[in-house]
């Protein structure tokens, strides 16, 4: 078995953001596994245009900023392997994966989990109706046009208003796909405020809060789907129903992490996050193996995907070096309006940086890290909105003593 | 002009390639017609999949007869046939005095079945076997299993027609007149001439009767939905677990499937609509419901896919379900064997069955034994299930074998190409799906099907245009976005 100091599972932006950022801190000895042919992950079928905002400052495309990363990586000579498979993380850090070569097997001194996330699967949605083709991810459609060159729709109907559905629009409608409607379950878009605007307002394409597929017709080719209004608790509401002549759905109700393998491995998940419980040094519960990116939270933007797996980076190479990590035995709990936060564990003798998102819409509000009845920490927000991550800095100062943290919107 | 054949069978379902596979023991020109793009379309391939044991009917019936036999030779047929096949038992769990005394009922008229290995057990016990299932007590049925349905019957159809069966997809039946000696059989393509016709279409049993001459019969669709789980949950469900049955419905049950996943279901409601497999959204709010008080780990999270299945039940003119009809009307449709009403447990009794189809005819007629049958058949090795010893060798025999095309399932490049390649010659997408568990997983095809679709393209040389789902119609692509993309024109292909 061959000795590894760091293997990082994924070649996707946290995977490569990560390997960057630990060659930086003086770790050579990395081995990055993709399971597909190229690097890049989902940036290869994001060619549309909006990242690196944050951190290049200009526009680009999502083949653009992943290219960013991999001409680095190649500058350095770090060492990566696609089209491999990792079929086995155990809790000793040993990786078992296939390529066309054969089997192989690594032990590392850390791990680092950036395998991204997946789409909710119209079967995960609980959609019901009838079982045609044409019922798709935005995910999956995007893949068949965007590196497969081909067209998977003639005339479409979107459910979920997430960022992907949103921008799918726009590409079909382009591509001169008739895009009828967007139709969204929640009363408020799940998608970025700035993807409403150029993707649907841009090119007339209606949007429908509160409404849902209570539905789906044809027994080969989708023929239409029903679309029920929903009341308060998103049930449907009987006599709302409305038929809509379609031959493609397209779903963007999103996005879970993909833990599979971290599972098997024995990872202890978030079940708010659906990605794993980390400390702030990015640490799972089994030491030694780091997440970062859409494995162990969905972002909004990749600018923040790069960030934190460079974050991890400098963690993961403190572990290598065989330095040790503080311990971090304080819990931070999700409280009223906040859907989930990350880290989820911090030893409170550093300052730490958490990610949280909001559940509902706010105006004017504070976001406030409370220990007891005393506010450790608080960030004043103009609008906190689900769409958006929300990142500051908590200092250390302020915790005292070994009682927990709950973070809640006021 | 007409194809000539000794035996037409109608229905590729797991009833007529079984009847296929038992005929192709003998010297017969053997077709089978198939509506369908593959085999197990309808209801072969829309059940609980289980091996029932066969206490559960009427002694006397074919239904217990062909039930029990069924079960019986399942070891020898899962390693002729190469599908997957688990004796697990199973547990009728029961909680009153009056679900003790139907339970006892079973026991009796099971013994009587010549059901075997069925035995009451208590709370313990149960807990033992179904860690968290919620009873009292339960009859445990030691023979019962579950098996793979599509791969059986895929088995089943290959192994025919390695010994010479021809099989006809997309062919529907729309006339079957008398002609000669025998029958002209009308389809949506060309005709088939043939002595003998053998009605095993399950679902369109009563229409092809009626085509026969054989009328009368009144079948009624008895439609049920299922919920699929994740993966994860096979291991908390070692068998299938049911509830203490009526005399006619086996009740919404929990069983692991033999890939680990969990389905939920069945409900029961009567249907005319035979093609209609919408599962509504009260069903699967219902099914979840009523199992949780069996089982109590069904979660929306775990939730994959939902399906259903129809059951044609032969009814009498009271409503009340019939046994399974077999029969040669040597007077009305002489040389034609019909089937109605074949439902539960058809899959377990499926071989039976078919040898008893083939008594009747060999009755009436000679046939001479086909001295290269073979009742061996060979499936695509599976990958995942494969040692890392074996999956080492395989990778140095076939680099394919390392390229993985499905995550969730793990499923092969090699292994799709085989699916791809079938014997059969199916080339839909759900064809790959149910020979290889490719995009079955959590994702759900999301991220596998452009690449299978794609394989397909080029192995079979179709263009995308032309590449199915499933049913005819079922179009996946509406075309190229580009008919040159930008890498073909800089390199100037």
């Amino acid at each position: 078995m061959e000795q590894k100091d760091a293997v990082i599972i994924g070649g996707g932006p946290a995977g490569l953001a990560a390997a960057l950022e630990l060659y930086h801190q003086g770790i050579r000895d990395i081995l990055i596994l993709e399971r597909e042919d190229h690097l890049g992950g989902i940036l290869r079928q994001c060619i549309h245009d909006g990242f690196g905002l944050g951190r290049f400052k200009e526009s680009l495309s999502g083949p653009e900023y992943a290219q960013i990363f991999i001409d680095e990586i190649e500058k350095y000579g770090i060492p990566f392997q696609t089209g491999s498979t990792v079929m086995d993380l155990t809790e000793e850090r040993q990786i078992t994966v296939i390529n066309r070569k054969g089997v192989s097997r690594y032990q590392a001194k850390a791990v680092i989990l950036a395998m991204g996330c997946k789409e909710r699967s119209r079967g995960a949605l609980g959609i019901p109706g009838e079982r045609p083709a044409g019922v798709f991810t935005a995910g999956t459609a995007q893949a068949y046009m965007n590196l497969y060159n081909r067209m998977p729709a003639r005339e479409v109907i979107i459910l979920g208003s997430g960022d992907i559905g949103m921008i799918m629009a726009r590409r079909l409608t382009l591509e001169g796909v008739h895009v009828q409607a967007v139709f969204e379950i929640m009363s408020h878009p799940s998608g970025l405020p700035r993807n409403m605007i150029q993707c649907l307002e841009d090119y007339n394409i209606p949007l429908y809060l509160s409404h849902t597929v209570t539905g789906i017709h044809g027994d080969s080719r989708l023929t239409g789907v029903t679309i029920s209004e929903v009341d308060e608790q998103l049930k449907p509401i009987p006599g709302t129903e409305k038929e809509y002549s379609c031959d493609t759905l397209i779903l963007s109700a999103g996005l879970i992490p993909d833990n599979q393998l971290s599972e098997e491995a024995g990872v202890a998940l978030d079940p708010h996050t659906r990605g794993a419980v980390v400390d702030e040094h990015f640490q799972t519960s089994i030491p030694g193996v780091f997440a970062a990116g859409n494995v162990l939270h969905v972002h909004d933007l990749v600018d923040f995907v790069s960030m934190e797996s460079e974050a991890l980076a400098a963690e993961a190479a403190a572990y290598i070096r065989g330095e040790k990590l503080t311990a971090c035995d304080l819990e931070i709990m999700p409280g009223k309006g906040v859907g989930h936060t990350v880290p989820q564990k911090v030893s409170g003798k550093k300052d730490f940086r958490l990610s949280l998102r909001v559940s509902g819409h706010y105006k004017d509000c504070r976001i406030l890290v409370r220990q007891g009845t005393k506010v450790i920490g608080r960030k004043k927000m103009k609008k906190a909105i689900p769409a958006e991550m929300i990142q500051f800095t908590v200092k250390a100062e302020e915790i005292k003593g070994k009682e927990g943290l709950e973070v809640c919107v006021e | 002009m007409a194809k000539t054949y000794d035996v037409v069978i109608v229905g590729a379902g797991v009833i007529g390639s079984a009847v296929a596979r038992e005929l192709s023991r003998y010297r017969l020109r053997t077709a089978v017609l198939e509506k369908n793009l593959d085999v197990c379309n309808e209801t072969s391939g829309r059940n609980s999949a289980v091996v029932h044991g066969g206490f559960a009917y009427d002694t006397g019936t074919f239904k217990a007869r062909f039930c029990v036999e069924g079960n019986r030779m399942m070891e020898q047929l899962s390693e002729e046939l190469d599908f997957p096949f688990v004796r697990c038992g199973k547990v009728l769990v029961g909680n009153t005095e009056e679900d003790m005394q139907q339970l006892q009922r079973t026991m009796i008229q099971g013994a009587e079945n010549g059901a075997e290995g069925l035995e009451l057990i208590d709370e313990e016990k149960l807990h033992e076997l179904v860690p968290a299932v919620v009873g009292k007590f339960a009859m445990w049925s030691k023979s019962s299993g579950i098996m793979d349905p599509f791969l059986f019957n895929i088995g089943l159809a290959e192994n025919a027609h390695a010994n010479g069966v021809s099989f006809f997809f997309d062919h529907e039946v729309t006339g079957i007149d008398r002609y000669k000696e025998g029958y002209r059989i009308h389809t949506v393509r060309e005709k088939f001439d043939t002595r003998w016709v053998v009605n095993a279409s399950g679902l369109g049993c009563k229409k092809i009767s009626d085509m026969l001459g054989i009328t009368g019969y009144r079948v009624i669709g008895s439609k049920g939905n299922y919920i699929v789980l994740n993966k994860k949950m096979g291991k908390l469900l070692p068998m299938p677990v049911y509830p203490v049955p009526s005399n006619t419905y086996m009740g919404i049950h929990v069983t692991p499937t033999v890939d680990g996943n969990v389905t939920v279901g069945p409900d029961a409601e009567t249907t005319d609509d035979l093609s209609c497999y919408g599962v509504p959204q009260k069903n699967i709010d219902e099914l979840a419901k009523s199992a949780s008080g069996l089982w109590p780990h069904i979660r929306k999270a775990d939730q994959i896919r939902t399906f259903s299945g129809i059951l044609p039940k032969w009814v009498d003119e009271n409503g009340v379900i019939q046994d399974f009809k077999i029969e040669i009307q040597d007077e009305i449709a002489p040389r034609a064997v019909n089937l109605v009403g074949i439902e539960s447990p058809g899959l377990t009794g499926a071989v039976p069955i078919a040898q008893y189809v083939v008594e009747l005819m060999k009755e009436r007629e000679t046939f001479t034994e086909n001295p290269s049958f073979s009742p061996i058949r060979k499936g695509i090795v599976r990958f995942a299930d494969c040692s890392r010893k074996e999956q080492e060798r395989l990778i140095a025999e076939n680099p394919d074998y390392g390229e993985m095309i499905c995550q969730c399932e793990e499923v092969t490049r090699a292994e799709i190409l085989e699916a791809i390649r079938n014997p059969l010659g199916v080339s839909t997408m759900t064809g790959i799906k149910y020979r290889t568990r490719a995009m079955m997983g959590q994702c759900q095809a999301g991220f596998c099907q452009m690449k299978i679709e794609r394989m397909i393209e080029e192995e079979l040389g179709i263009p995308e245009t032309e590449i199915l789902y499933s049913r005819r119609g079922s179009w996946l692509l509406s075309g190229k976005l580009r008919e040159k993309t930008a890498v073909a024109e800089r390199e100037g292909v």
